[in-house]
């Protein structure tokens, strides 16, 4: 668009003001979990690694790390095999009632987070699951899978609809098809698939609140210390889970990313 | 020979099957199943602290009719109707700035930039936000080192919106460029060859065009504001009982599943119809 360079610059520095605004709260969380002072403001106390120290000594936050991982590390692997099986299907069958089925799939993160936790806690403890990490795992799944066919839908759409079938009118079989050219062109995808999941699962804390009873997962560790009052050790949890989720997206956006640069060329 | 061809047509419904259940099983299992337990149990009973199934409508006379539940309803909408302009129009400049001031590479750098914060955990923002509002905090701190003397700015409307627009600003944002890159350049310049300036242009073709996009952005901002409960809980300082709140309440200190049932179905119903109004008015032709 022809502009002024004023205009232009303008909406360039409100950009900038807009991403200082958003990584604001996660730089400020980083710094305080350094900082000595119990009440945190400015200006800053001392370096200390004390409220790391207190945390990992705490058993129920080491506890809920470790449900944490485990959940994720389950749900992942499930929720990344069913989003691609459903991607997969969208891009190669056709049936009746894909449209449904489709959005239907992709319903589940518009759902307040509130009213999925009631349903899920209701319907889990009639089939005697809930307060369990099962009930958790399960969960999980349904909040993560549509991302996980989103994603890699998206990279189907750029993949030649006829490579299959010439394969197959060259005798290969649909398994063979399969592994010699869907394989190939979508595994990245279904890597960084793999990694969005668990992010997502990694600091989902609404629905897992609700369904968990007494297994808590970090989030819901968080959850506990914002019910009790402000404590520097809330910004060494924090640091750990921005620190984890950051990393398995710019993961999941490199492996994206170099995919179409690597198309473009 | 027939055998054979029927083998060969069974295998190949056996594999599109393989791969076409799965998830909607799952969903149907585990989604739709609960949702339409939630709808049954707002018509259940509450009878000596028991749930029991039942089909009678106390539960929704009983909410239908209370002054709490109509306020809190009133509130969450201003809430996140507020939410959702603010979103919308800080999300504008940058989403313009992202789509037609920046080069393809520095583009995408940006919208990756966007995307981080908005898959980190948000219970934490709201944790540093509240640092930074408290009585004593950075903000005040900060104003008064320029004069400015203000209380605590937690618990306030402003604080809310902070909170929410933190939420939602990514999404909007991204869904807003994806919609802007999409738009046919050529009209643009039709534009300009007619004689139009910059602001005609930006308000007369690019905005109007971009119609669905802004939307769409708005209506995802004001869905995730509308059901969100921390924001209002932490930010809010229990001043501000929302619907979410409303459920979270009656579900942990109690049994009366039920009346919190008629919460969420009617928080569904409302989102629904929000969603159904707003598409429909994104894609009208005009």
């Amino acid at each position: 668009m022809r502009v002024s360079r004023t205009t232009r610059r303008l909406t360039l520095a409100f950009t900038g003001l807009a991403l200082a605004f958003l990584y604001a709260p996660i730089l400020t969380n980083f710094v305080f979990s350094l900082n000595s002072d119990r009440f945190p403001t400015i200006p800053l106390g001392g370096f200390t690694l004390e409220w790391y120290r207190l945390i990992l000594a705490d058993a129920l936050v080491i506890d809920a790390f470790k449900n944490t991982v485990k959940i994720a590390l389950i749900v992942a692997p499930i929720a990344t095999a069913m989003g691609f099986a459903a991607a997969y299907a969208d891009y190669r069958f056709n049936f009746i009632g894909k449209r449904l089925v489709l959005v239907f799939a992709l319903m589940p993160p518009l759902i307040p987070l509130v009213v999925i936790g009631l349903a899920m806690l209701a319907y889990l403890s009639r089939i005697g699951l809930s307060g369990t990490l099962p009930a958790i795992v399960v969960s999980h799944i349904v909040l993560t899978s549509p991302f996980a066919m989103a994603i890699i839908r998206l990279r189907f759409s750029q993949i030649d609809g006829d490579l299959e079938f010439a394969a197959q009118n060259l005798g290969a079989s649909n398994w063979r098809a399969f592994w010699e050219i869907i394989i190939p062109s979508t595994k990245t995808s279904v890597l960084a698939a793999f990694l969005l999941c668990m992010a997502v699962s990694f600091d989902e804390y609404a629905v897992t609140w609700f369904v968990g009873g007494l297994e808590e997962t970090s989030s819901v560790r968080i959850l506990s210390f914002l019910q009790s009052a402000v404590s520097p050790r809330i910004n060494a949890i924090g640091s750990i889970t921005f620190a984890t989720s950051i990393s398995l997206i710019l993961g999941a956006q490199f492996l994206v990313l170099r995919r179409l640069t690597k198309d473009a060329k | 020979m027939t055998s054979l061809l029927q083998a060969r047509r069974l295998s190949k419904t056996a594999y599109s099957a393989l791969w076409s259940l799965p998830l909607p099983v799952w969903l149907a299992g585990f989604f739709l199943g609960p949702m339409v337990l939630l709808i049954w149990l707002s018509f259940w009973d509450v009878k000596n602290f028991l749930l029991t199934p039942d089909f009678q409508l106390e539960n929704w006379q009983k909410i239908l009719t209370a002054g709490y539940f109509w306020s809190a309803y009133a509130r969450t909408a201003v809430i996140a109707a507020s939410a959702s302009v603010l979103a919308t129009l800080a999300a504008l400049p940058c989403a313009l700035a992202i789509s037609f001031f920046l080069s393809p590479r520095a583009r995408m750098v940006l919208l990756g930039l966007f995307v981080v914060p908005f898959f980190t955990s948000y219970l934490v923002r709201i944790y540093s936000w509240q640092i930074y509002l408290t009585e004593n905090g950075i903000v005040m701190k900060l104003m008064a080192a320029i004069g400015i003397e203000t209380g605590s700015l937690l618990n306030t409307p402003l604080a809310l919106m902070v909170g929410l627009v933190t939420l939602t600003l990514p999404l909007v944002i991204v869904i807003q460029a994806i919609s802007l890159l999409s738009l046919d350049r050529t009209l643009i310049d039709a534009a300009y060859n007619l004689g139009c300036g910059p602001r005609r242009v930006l308000f007369a073709t690019v905005l109007p065009a971009a119609r669905p996009g802004i939307v769409l952005g708005a209506l995802f901002a004001f869905i995730f504001s509308f059901g969100d409960f921390v924001t209002a809980t932490y930010l809010g300082g229990g001043k501000f009982t929302t619907l979410s709140i409303l459920i979270a309440d009656t579900v942990k200190s109690g049994q009366q599943w039920p009346r919190a049932a008629v919460v969420a179905l009617m928080m569904i119903v409302t989102l629904l119809l929000t969603a159904l109004a707003s598409i429909t008015y994104a894609y009208r032709r005009s």
